[in-house]
């Protein structure tokens, strides 16, 4: 298990490759659809990526007396902000996207080129990932994407994943899907 | 206990805590995996999730999905629809489930999770009398789910057992990495397109292990075969790689007529929140 904390190290996050996994501590914002279509249409990004993590994820969040509390927070689908992405790593200098699926070829080109990886969440365990959040540090953009699709600033220890596809050109879901693939035409 | 409280007891339980059968089987898978591959990663993952969804009661997966209610049909005054939108709404209000119900037309979210059509509410005859079974079905394993229609030339699917197996392994293939893997397959060769993708959820219902087979013969040797042929492609845990790509396989059958063959998948993924509660001593 390969430790990484925010800021995230270009160097570090180049060093990664498909299949390794990994432990992320530190800062790390969550935005899925709503978010990416703000950035496309010119919406100010409320906080700094660079160095940082994006999240695809709608957690169950929960308001408490003493503030915020994360009930649930496992990811989302990836594919759907494919046509946002590459232009989002670009202009933001993102270094880890943390998501389920994998994302499309012309993200992972401006992954290589910008230095960001693609860490896949294990979907669906919503639970361990919201314990893996020691702090929610804040939430942007509340009023205007509801709960599920804010903007919201996790402090996160021990948050558990693997590289699918790294800073070198590397996609582990297009390995498997090769040997996939190849082992359909064997038994069909 | 009045019924509202004892369904969204049923709701928070089914939440938060999988079926014995189904963590039985993700915890066999585990074992089977080599120590320090990402296969083996992801199920030790999913299952220290499980474990801390039920000690906290909270959901499992954030996506608490579709609520599909199958209820007795003998109950159908005592657990009408304004009893489970009670308990629906209870239980979003509470935390056991995610503001997760979408306008389709204007955009806005049903903050109690109730609308018309939302929950889910099948009254059925051959539900265990006095009892309500609860499906909750994500949304990242719903769009995963899928119906062919025989012949299908992309696959070189002709009319006949060896088509419907293609089908299935297609739409196994088509997971990879979507439908939260290690998934169960409820299958439905046959029928018309609509109750064709209720049969197949329906399949869901049954268990995994002998308990659940198939009692039809043919069916049964075709679930244990795509269910061997689908941990062979290497798909693995989130697809990723590795030897669980599928947990199970259940398959039923609908006559069709002689113009339609419909093969139609319902991919239901590790988090197969299924449970159930007997209303009768209420």
């Amino acid at each position: 298990m390969k430790e990484l904390r925010y800021p995230f190290d270009e160097r570090q996050v180049r060093a990664l490759k498909a299949g390794d996994s990994v432990s992320i501590s530190g800062i790390v914002h969550t935005g899925r659809d709503k978010f990416h279509k703000f950035f496309a249409d010119g919406g100010k990004i409320p906080v700094d990526f660079h160095d940082g993590a994006l999240y695809h994820c709608g957690p169950v969040c929960v308001k408490r007396k003493d503030g915020w509390a994360v009930v649930s927070a496992g990811p989302t689908t990836s594919v759907r902000e494919n046509p946002y992405e590459p232009a989002f790593i670009k202009s933001s200098g993102v270094r880890i996207i943390i998501g389920k699926g994998g994302m499309d070829d012309a993200t992972l080109a401006a992954m290589k080129k910008c230095g960001c990886v693609y860490v896949q969440a294990v979907g669906g365990a919503g639970a361990l990932y919201a314990a893996s959040v020691k702090k929610v540090a804040g939430v942007d953009l509340l009023d205007k994407f509801g709960a599920a699709e804010a903007c919201w600033h996790f402090e996160v220890e021990g948050f558990r994943g693997v590289v699918a596809m790294d800073a070198r050109g590397n996609s582990l879901f297009d390995k498997v899907a090769s040997a996939a693939d190849a082992r359909l035409k064997e038994i069909l | 206990m009045n019924i509202v409280e004892k369904l969204a007891g049923l709701i928070r339980d089914t939440s938060s805590s999988l079926p014995p059968d189904v963590e039985a089987a993700i915890r066999k898978s585990f074992r089977g995996e080599a120590r320090g591959s990402s296969a083996s990663v992801v199920l030790g993952t999913i299952l220290d999730n499980v474990r801390l969804a039920r000690k906290l009661g909270s959901p499992l997966c954030q996506d608490t999905g579709t609520l599909a209610f199958y209820v007795d049909a003998a109950l159908r005054r005592k657990v009408s629809p304004v009893v489970v939108k009670k308990a629906v709404a209870l239980a979003t209000a509470r935390g056991y489930l995610r503001k997760n119900c979408i306008d389709s037309v204007t955009g806005k979210s049903y903050d109690d999770n109730c609308a018309d059509g939302a929950p889910v509410i099948h009254y059925v005859d051959w539900q265990k009398p006095g009892c309500v079974t609860l499906v909750m079905k994500g949304g990242g394993s719903e769009n995963m789910s899928r119906q062919y229609s025989l012949p299908d030339a992309s696959l070189a699917a002709g009319r006949d057992l060896a088509g419907v197996r293609k089908c299935i392994l297609d739409a196994v293939r088509k997971a990879q990495g979507f439908g939260c893997a290690p998934g169960i397959l409820g299958v439905c060769i046959g029928g018309d397109r609509a109750t064709a993708y209720e049969v197949a959820k329906e399949q869901l219902l049954r268990p995994l292990g002998a308990a659940g087979a198939s009692k039809d013969a043919t069916l049964r040797r075709l679930e244990k075969e795509i269910l061997k042929d689908a941990n062979s492609l290497g798909i693995g845990p989130m697809g990723l790689g590795g030897k669980t790509t599928l947990l199970g396989v259940r398959i039923a059958a609908r006559p069709r007529v002689p113009a339609s063959f419909f093969v139609t998948v319902a991919y239901m993924c590790w988090a197969c929140r299924r449970g159930e509660v007997c209303v009768l001593a209420v």
